[in-house]
Parts: C-alpha cells; structure tokens; sequence
C-alpha cells in the first residue's frame, strides 16, 4: 500500500517535464541537467537559468538527501487524504545535484520523528497507472 | 526624515493619492446569498467613488490582481463608464499583485493615461470554490498534489519550519500574531471575528490544521468586495476626503523564486525562510524616502500567521530573526506597540479579501478615521503576498 491513497491525484506530464515522470516507471530518479554547463534545474523549464542554453541530459542520480523542511498534515484538503491523516511532506535536499529539493514523504518516519536534517534515501512507491513516486525513507 | 530619492523614481514618487474607499460587508463564506459577487464588486466601486466625490462615470480605468473574475468591459457596462482607459490585471495567481495592482493604477495616473482609476478586489468562497482547499489547477501541481501538498497553509508552513530552524524561531510566536489582530478587531464591528475575543490559551487549544498551524493561524474565508480610486496628488486635493498619498509602491521578486513555496520549493537556500520580499523593501523605502523605523503603522499581509513575523524581517523593521521577539513584546499592538499593525483586525480576524481589505485600513489611519486610530499616524506600509514568488507593497502617507 502506497503511503498515500490509491485516489490522491497524480502527476501530468507535460512536453517540458515528460522525461522526469517517465523515468519513474523504469525506477530511476533523472534530474534535468544542462548539456552545455552543467547546472541542475527542478522542475525541469525550457532554458538553462545560468547559460540560457536549452540542450539538456537527464542524470540519474543517487536518491540520498535530507529533509529540508517539512509539515504534518492533520486536516486533509482532499476528500482522497481523509483517512491518511496525519501525513508528512517533506522537502529533501538531493545530495548530488546541487541545491535541486523535492516534494516528497519520508514513508516511515513517525511526525514526531521528523526534523530538519534528517538523512533520507529514495523509495520507489508504487501508485496507479503502473509506475512509482519518488518518496523516502529514514536512511 | 525624508532622504533624497532615486532620481529614476523622484518623479514618480509622492504623485498620486488614494481619493476614496469603499468596501461592502463581510461575511463568512457562504453568508452573502441575495447578492452575486459581480454585485459586491459593482457596490464596493460605486461606494468608494461615492467615497471621494465623485461620479461613477468619472472613473477611466481599472486595476485589479490575481483570480479576480470580473472583468473591466463586464464593470463598464454595469456601472455606465462612458470609456475605459486603461484595464489591467497582476499576474500571479495569489495575494502577492494586490498593491501591485495600486501602483500600476499610479503609473497610468502618471502617465497621464488616465484620471480615476478604481482597484478592486471582490471574493466570494462561498459562491466559488474555497481556496483552502485541493486546487486542481494549481500550477506546478504534478510535484506537490501527488505528495499530499494542496492548500496554501501546507504550502506556506515550510518556510517558517525552515526560520524555526536557522533562527530558533518559537511556535509560540505565531499566537502573538492571531491575539494582537484578533484584540484590534474588537473595536470593528465590520469584521468577522468582531464580539469573539481570543486569548493565547484558546490559541494553543485551537486544532492543528497543519504542524505548525493551528486554526487560528490561517485566514478566514470570507465573501465580499472591496475599492479604492486613484487619482493624482492635485486632483485629490479637490476632492472630498484628504488624499492618502501614495509615497511609493513597488512589485518584485527574487532570482529563482518562481512561484517559491505555492511551487516546488526550489528557491534559493538562503532565501527560502522569508517571504520573498526583500526585493520589495530595497527598492520601496529608498522610493518613498523614509527608513522602515520612520513608520507610524502598518498592514501586514497576513494569510497566516508566520507570514507577519518573516515580513517584519524582510521589509527591516526588524533583523532576520527577531520578528518572533518583536511580536511576542507586544510591537504590533495597537497600543504601545512600536508598530501597530493590522489595525481592522487583518486577513485573520477582519475578512480575507486577498489582502485588498488592509488597504482602505491604512488609509483610514491615513485620515485619522480608524477605530484603532494610531494617534499622530503619519505613514503607513501596506504589504501584498506571503506565499508564491511575486510580492508588493506600498507607503502611503498623510
């Protein structure tokens, strides 16, 4: 069972961000990267902030980080979320692809487990539609 | 104290006033049935033309910000303006446009594209749907929805757990905020939370809504609508009430903000915990001409309660990391405060009109008028936006 209900909704690719979503099916976490200079972006735009160049790579990285901040959830905004309440949301600073954070769950830790600083590692979850949300897991 | 101001905005600067307000009732979402919002927004106009002296024709342009669903040429026909002028709206789908949208009613003003241009804002939860709630048109929404992040208060939190962190910033701040503007709205009979005191202790007691919000940290949903008109400082003069002059006014944002915490969370570390308004501030006191000790009063956007204690640090009234300090001795109240704040009780205990009710507020203290009347009150800020990128603010002045 997925950490959050089956009918929380999902994402929808776009041209832009196609890539991203799609790697998740393959269980692999791609951040758009600049061909040219390097930089990281998330999420993923047309141009490079940096070099305004829009030739990209999507590079896999390791999924650890830690928790940059987060919230528990105890009144559910979606009829979806009644019943997961209390839930975390998370913002994890990747560890190698500079300053790039996600929205994200940390799918173990308790709400009073949760703190700033906490090493996490990436849990593929699996969702509806056949693929997986990047979430996490005490590291 | 006036300083010197930047020769590219001198001109601009202290040339157009605030002539008039008006604004219909509060209610609590839901509460106004025998009117639609396109009516509160129609009523709200011809009051504050009322307001100034005016005729309602008189008006030549428009301004508004955000969601705002009633369009200038639907107004035009409504309220038999012979030609518009000027219309315009500010992007960003938040509260953040609010004083933008009186500062590009100033620039026309300027311009001389126009004489009497009305800023409106008229929102009705009730009729339309409730911002606190899933927005499936949200942009950025595939990173925050699937991961449970949906509301405005879930969104705006992650900052201030952020300034908890980096400054040791106490929770218990934020229910110096909900108190001091619940007690200001106890001598306004306009608004909701009007005959219903709050002490800390009820604040603590509230439900959590979102650690670290409780209840009484988030804004009130509210049906109503609000006006003013802009005209130049001249003009003003020859009107009915003594002109508010607008001192500065000035929308900005950050480098890599984008939409900050209402998106993915991915602006700069060192600016994450604030609210993105130093930009503002740096350009916004030089404008006007004073320092941000200079003011007398102000109102604080105040969609939650975190939001007022990073403001305070953003725009320097305070150092970053004092705003708790600064609330918690009692500096935004009414009296004896250094800086009164949110004097008709704010978005938390007055009405949430997406930040546009703080403005006839400020200029209420600007006429002398408020029913918190900070006595000898001869500056007021007035700030817009606490989540997404885009913010604003204004200085008037007596």
């Amino acid at each position: 069972m997925a950490y959050l209900p089956d009918d929380t909704p999902l994402p929808e690719p776009t041209p832009d961000d196609y890539p991203y979503w799609e790697s998740h099916a393959a269980r692999e976490l791609r951040i758009q990267q600049c061909a040219d200079c390097g930089t990281f972006r998330h999420p993923p735009v047309p141009l490079c902030s940096r070099c305004a160049s829009s030739n990209v790579t999507w590079t896999q990285v390791s999924g650890r980080g830690e928790v940059f901040s987060y919230v528990v959830v105890h009144y559910a905004t979606h009829p979806a979320l009644k019943q997961a309440v209390p839930y975390n949301v998370a913002v994890v600073m990747l560890e190698d692809a500079s300053d790039v954070r996600l929205v994200s769950n940390v799918v173990d830790a308790a709400p009073e487990e949760m703190r700033i600083g906490l090493k996490v590692e990436l849990f593929w979850d699996a969702v509806p539609g056949d693929t997986f949300l990047p979430r996490f897991r005490k590291a | 104290m006036t300083t010197a101001r930047p020769e590219e905005v001198a001109a601009f600067a202290d040339s157009c006033a605030i002539a008039g307000i008006g604004q219909t009732e509060f209610a609590k979402r839901g509460g106004i049935t025998d009117r639609t919002e396109f009516h509160l927004c129609c009523e709200a106009i011809r009051m504050a033309a009322e307001d100034a002296g005016l005729d309602v024709h008189d008006i030549d342009g428009f301004a508004s910000y955000g969601p705002e669903r009633h369009e200038p040429v639907l107004l035009q026909v409504a309220l038999g303006i012979p030609e518009i002028r000027f219309s315009n709206l500010v992007w960003g789908a938040g509260g953040g446009g609010c004083t933008g949208a009186v500062m590009n009613a100033a620039l026309a003003v300027h311009a001389g594209i126009c004489k009497h241009v009305a800023v409106y804002r008229s929102l009705c939860q009730g009729q339309y749907h409730r911002y606190g709630q899933y927005n499936p048109g949200a942009v950025g929404g595939s990173y925050m929805a699937p991961f449970g992040l949906m509301s405005p208060g879930q969104k705006t939190a992650l900052p201030f757990r952020r300034h908890m962190h980096v400054y040791g910033t106490p929770v218990e701040a934020l229910g110096h905020v909900a108190v001091t503007f619940r007690e200001h709205a106890q001598t306004n009979p306009a608004a909701l939370m009007y005959g219903k005191p709050m002490t800390l202790e009820d604040h603590a007691n509230s439900r959590m809504i979102v650690d670290p919000y409780r209840l009484y940290d988030c804004c009130l949903e509210t049906d109503g609508a609000a006006a003013i008109i802009v005209t130049s400082k001249e003009r003003a003069r020859d009107l009915r009430q003594k002109p508010t002059r607008i001192l500065a006014a000035v929308q900005a944002s950050g480098e890599g903000w984008g939409m900050g915490p209402m998106g993915s969370n991915n602006m700069p570390v060192e600016t994450y915990h604030t609210t993105n308004a130093q930009p503002v501030a740096r350009h916004l006191f030089p404008m006007a001409g004073i320092s941000p000790q200079d003011l007398d009063c102000a109102q604080i956007y105040d969609a939650f309660s975190s939001i007022v204690i990073m403001a305070l640090e953003d725009y320097g009234v305070c150092e970053p990391g004092e705003g708790a300090d600064f609330v918690m001795q009692g500096n935004l109240r009414r009296d004896g405060g250094k800086l009164p704040t949110n004097t008709a009780g704010g978005l938390l205990s007055e009405g949430y009109l997406q930040g546009f009710n703080l403005i006839p507020e400020a200029v209420r203290q600007m006429r002398g008028t408020s029913l918190n009347q900070v006595a000898d009150a001869e500056t007021c800020l007035v700030t817009s936006g606490g989540g997404g990128g885009h913010k604003s603010a204004l200085i008037l002045a007596v």
